[in-house]
C-alpha cells in the first residue's frame, strides 16, 4: 500500500513533466495539424539551457536558490522560447501549402540538426548536475522503514505545473492572443480572412510551446539531474504519446495523457520490468491509436472530400 | 541613374537589416550553448568560456543571411543570368556533341597512356559514358554497377563502400514501396532489417542452414512482423502512422537490447555463418572456392561475390517494384497514395492493400538485414537505430518518392559524402538534418523529381462530341 502510494506521488511528478511537453505537442497539432517531431528535441535543449544559467549563475555568485531558480527558469523560458520560434521559421513556415508529410519530414530533419548541434557543442558525454533542492517530507509513517515520501523537488515541479497550467488556460480562454489561437485552430483560412494575424499566431504557439517545455526539461535537470543530447527522442515520444493518449488538440487532455503516461511508467518500472517501461509506454499508444483515435478527450475528427 | 541608386541603396539597407536581425537571433540561440561549455573532467562541472566560437557563430550567420538576403532582392537579375548562361551551354554542347565525345575519348585515352594504373577507372567512366549517351542513365549505372568490381579489384575499400551503397539503395528502394508508392509513411523501417538480420543470424546459428535457405527466411519473417504491426495500425491517418512505426521501431529494439537468452543483449551476436558460393566456402582450404576453380587463395573473392550478390538482391527489388506497379495492387498503391476516400469509393480495400505494400516492403527489409548480417558477421541493436530508418528515409525523400533512379542517386550521393566525410561525424549529421529540411523547401518533390507515369494511352484516342457534352438532351 504504502509502496503503491509512494510511486503515486512519483508517477504525478513525473507525468507533470510529460504533460508540460504534451501541451507543444497538441497546441501546434490542432492549429496546423503537423507532428513537431523537433519538440522533444526543444526540450533537451531546454534542460541544457537550464544547466548552464545554473553554472553561469553559481560561477557569478547567485546561490540563493529561490532566486537562482526563479532567474533560470526566465532564462530558459525565454531562449528556449526562441529556439522554437526558429525551428517553426525555418523548416515548418516555407511548407506550409506543400504536400501533407513534408512538414513531418521537415521536422525530422530539424531533430537531427538539433541533437548533433547541441552534442557538438557540448559533447556526447552525460552532464551531471549536484542536487539543488534537497529535503523530503513524511506523509505516511507506518513504522518498520514503510514510509511514503514526497521530496521538495516534487512538490516544487507538481505546484509549477499547477501554476503554470492555471495561467496558460487563462491565457487560451481570456486574452486576445489566445482567442485568436483558438480562432486559428477551428478554421485557419477563416480566421485570416477575418483578421487573424495567423503567421504571427502560429509563431507565438511554438514560442509558448517551447517556453513550457523549457519549464519541464528544467523540471527534469533538477529532478533527475542528469542529462545528454540524446534525452529528447525518448522524452518526446512518450510526450506525444501523451497528447494522443488524452486526445490530441486537447489541452486538459495533454495534462492529462502526461499523468497518465507518468504513472504508468512508473508503476511498470516498479511492478513489473524497469527495462520494457519503454516498451509499455509505447504500446499504450499504439493500443490507444487502435481503440480510441481521438484519444479520451479529443474530438472526432470527420474527414470529408 | 538615381533612382536606379536609391533602389540599390534600398536594397543593401533591405539585406543589412534582415542580417542584423539574424545575427540577433543566432546570439540568442548560441549564447548559452555556443558561448559556454560544461566540462566534467575533474568533479562537478565547470563552464569553459568561448567567446571566440560564439563570436565567429553569430558573424557567420550574419554574413550568410546577409548574402542570401542580397541575393533574394536581386533575384530577378541573378535568376535570369544564370538562365541564360545554362542555355548557352546547353546549346553548345548540342551543336558540338560528338566532338564532345572524342575529346573526352581522347582525354582518357591520354591519362591511361601517362598514368597506366589508371585503366580501370577510366574504363569505367568511358564504357558508362557511351552506354548512357546510347540508353540513358539507368543503363549506364547498371553498367557501373557490373564493371565496377573488374575495374576496382585491387581496391578493397572501394567495394566495401559499393557494397554499402548498394545495401542502401536496396533499403531505399524496399522502403520506396512503401513510402513512395503507397505513400505511407514508414518511421521504422529498420525494424525490418533488424528482424531479417537477426532472424538471419540466429537461425543460420542454430541450425547451420546455408546462406541461400536462410535468406528467404528472414525475408518470410520480416514480412510476417510487416503484416503485425500492418494489421492494426494501418487503418490510421498518415501522421499517426508515422508515429506508430517509430513506436514499433523502438519496441524491436528495446526487445533486442534485453531478451537476452536469444539475442545476446547489448553485446550483439558475432561468428554469423559467412555466405558461401552455393555451398563452396570462400576459405583457403582445399575445398574452399579458390581451389575448386583452380584460383588462388585471395579474400577479395568473398568481398567480390558479395557485390554481386547485394547487387542481385538490389537489381531483383528494382525488378518487382517495376512489375508490381503495373498490377492492379501497384495501381491501387499509387491511387491510395493520391486520394484515399476515392479508392475506397471504388471498392477497394485499403487495409488491405496497403497491408501488401508494407509487407512486401518489410520483406526487402529482411532481404537487406540478412545480407547486412552475413556481410559484417557481426550485428547488435546499436545498427538498428532510428537514425538509421532516418537515413532510409530521407534518401527515398531525397530521391524523390517514388522514383527508382532518384533513389539510387540519392543512395550513392548521400553514403559516399558520408564516407568522404568521416572526421566530420557530427557536422555531417548536422548538415544532413538541414538537407532534409532544404529538400522539403526547395525540392519537396526530391531531387530528382521525374516519376514515370504508371499508365498511359499507346495510341491518341479522339473521343466523340457524344460523349462528352453536357446538358443536353
Amino acid at each position: 500500500m504504502e509502496y503503491f502510494l509512494q510511486q503515486l506521488i512519483n508517477g504525478l511528478a513525473l507525468g507533470s513533466i510529460y504533460g508540460l511537453v504534451a501541451i507543444g505537442y497538441t497546441m501546434v497539432y490542432g492549429i496546423i495539424g503537423m507532428i513537431n517531431f523537433a519538440h522533444g528535441d526543444i526540450f533537451m535543449v531546454g534542460t541544457f539551457i537550464a544547466l548552464i544559467a545554473f553554472l553561469i549563475l553559481v560561477a557569478i555568485g547567485i546561490t540563493a536558490i529561490p532566486l537562482a531558480l526563479f532567474l533560470v527558469l526566465l532564462i530558459a523560458m525565454l531562449l528556449t522560447s526562441l529556439y522554437g520560434w526558429a525551428v517553426e521559421r525555418i523548416a515548418y513556415r516555407p511548407l506550409r501549402g506543400s504536400f501533407r508529410l513534408a512538414p513531418l519530414i521537415s521536422a525530422i530533419g530539424m531533430s537531427i540538426v538539433l541533437q548533433n548541434y547541441v552534442q557538438l557543442a557540448q559533447g556526447a558525454r552525460v552532464k551531471t548536475l549536484q542536487p539543488l533542492i534537497t529535503g523530503v517530507h513524511t506523509l505516511l509513517d507506518l513504522g518498520n522503514r514503510l514510509v511514503v515520501q514526497i521530496s521538495n523537488i516534487q512538490i516544487l515541479i507538481i505546484v509549477t505545473t499547477l501554476a503554470l497550467m492555471s495561467g496558460f488556460t487563462w491565457l487560451i480562454s481570456s486574452t486576445s492572443l489566445g482567442r485568436d489561437m483558438r480562432a486559428c485552430e477551428q478554421d485557419l483560412k477563416m480566421a485570416a480572412l477575418l483578421g487573424v494575424d495567423t503567421n504571427r499566431t502560429i509563431s507565438l504557439t511554438f514560442l509558448i510551446g517551447a517556453a513550457l517545455a523549457s519549464v519541464a526539461g528544467m523540471m527534469y535537470l533538477l529532478y533527475y539531474g542528469v542529462i545528454d543530447f540524446h534525452i529528447g527522442f525518448v522524452a518526446g515520444v512518450k510526450a506525444f504519446t501523451a497528447a494522443v493518449l488524452g486526445g490530441i488538440g486537447s489541452l486538459p487532455g495533454a495534462m492529462l495523457g502526461g499523468l497518465l503516461i507518468g504513472l504508468i511508467e512508473t508503476y511498470w518500472s516498479a511492478y513489473f520490468s524497469v527495462q520494457y517501461k519503454d516498451v509499455a509506454a509505447f504500446s499504450i499508444l499504439i493500443v490507444v491509436l487502435i481503440f480510441m483515435p481521438t484519444g479520451i478527450l479529443g474530438k472526432p475528427e470527420v474527414e470529408k472530400v | 541613374m538615381s533612382a536606379a541608386r536609391s533602389e540599390s541603396g534600398s536594397v543593401l539597407s533591405h539585406a543589412l537589416k534582415d542580417a542584423l536581425l539574424a545575427g540577433i537571433v543566432a546570439f540568442g540561440l548560441f549564447i548559452l550553448l555556443l558561448g559556454f561549455l560544461t566540462e566534467d573532467s575533474r568533479g562537478p562541472l565547470q563552464l569553459i568560456r568561448r567567446p571566440g566560437l560564439l563570436a565567429s557563430a553569430v558573424g557567420a550567420v550574419f554574413a550568410g543571411r546577409f548574402i542570401v538576403s542580397l541575393i533574394y532582392y536581386n533575384f530577378e537579375a541573378i535568376r535570369t543570368g544564370l538562365g541564360a548562361l545554362w542555355d548557352a551551354i546547353v546549346r553548345f554542347c548540342h551543336l558540338y556533341k560528338w566532338w564532345l565525345v572524342a575529346a573526352f575519348l581522347a582525354a582518357a585515352a591520354l591519362r591511361i597512356y601517362f598514368v597506366p594504373q589508371s585503366w580501370p577507372l577510366m574504363l569505367l567512366i568511358v564504357s558508362a559514358t557511351l552506354i548512357g549517351l546510347r540508353s540513358g542513365l539507368s543503363a549506364a549505372l547498371l553498367v557501373i554497377a557490373v564493371v565496377f568490381p573488374v575495374a576496382f579489384y585491387n581496391n578493397p575499400y572501394f567495394l566495401g563502400i559499393a557494397i554499402i551503397i548498394l545495401t542502401y539503395i536496396m533499403l531505399g528502394w524496399g522502403l520506396n514501396i512503401v513510402v513512395g508508392l503507397a505513400g505511407l509513411l514508414d518511421l521504422g523501417y529498420v525494424a525490418f532489417y533488424a528482424v531479417g538480420a537477426y532472424s538471419y543470424a540466429i537461425i543460420a546459428q542454430a541450425y547451420g542452414w546455408s546462406f541461400w535457405v536462410c535468406l528467404p527466411l528472414a525475408g518470410l519473417f520480416a514480412a510476417f512482423f510487416g503484416i503485425l504491426l500492418g494489421f492494426p495500425v494501418l487503418r490510421l491517418r498518415g501522421d499517426y502512422l508515422a508515429i506508430v512505426t517509430l513506436a514499433f521501431g523502438e519496441i524491436v529494439r528495446i526487445v533486442l537490447l534485453n531478451w537476452i537468452s536469444l539475442t545476446n543483449g547489448p553485446n550483439g551476436i558475432g561468428s554469423i555463418p559467412r555466405a558461401s558460393f552455393f555451398g563452396i566456402p570462400f576459405t583457403p582450404n582445399d575445398d574452399g572456392f579458390a581451389a575448386t576453380f583452380g584460383l588462388e587463395f585471395d579474400p577479395t573473392h568473398r568481398t567480390v561475390f558479395l557485390f554481386y550478390v547485394i547487387l542481385a538482391l538490389a537489381l531483383i527489388t528494382n525488378w518487382v517494384t517495376i512489375r508490381l506497379r503495373k498490377l492492379p495492387v501497384g495501381r491501387a498503391w499509387e491511387a491510395l497514395r493520391e486520394d484515399e476516400i476515392a479508392v475506397r469509393s471504388l471498392g477497394i480495400n485499403p487495409t488491405n492493400t496497403k497491408l501488401t505494400a508494407f509487407a512486401i516492403g518489410a520483406m526487402f527489409g529482411g532481404f537487406a538485414g540478412a545480407f547486412f548480417a552475413t556481410r559484417q558477421g557481426f550485428i547488435s541493436p546499436d545498427s538498428f537505430t532510428f537514425p538509421e530508418s532516418a537515413l532510409i528515409l530521407a534518401i527515398v525523400v531525397l530521391g524523390g518518392m517514388g522514383s527508382q533512379i532518384g533513389v539510387a542517386i540519392a543512395a550513392t550521393v548521400m553514403t559516399a559524402s558520408f564516407e568522404l566525410f568521416r572526421e566530420f561525424e557530427q557536422f555531417r549529421l548536422v548538415i544532413f538534418g538541414f538537407a532534409m529540411v532544404g529538400i522539403m523547401v526547395w525540392r519537396p518533390r526530391g531531387l530528382v523529381s521525374t516519376r514515370e507515369p504508371t499508365a498511359y494511352l499507346r495510341e491518341k484516342k479522339t473521343i466523340s462530341v457524344e460523349h462528352v457534352a453536357e446538358g443536353r438532351g
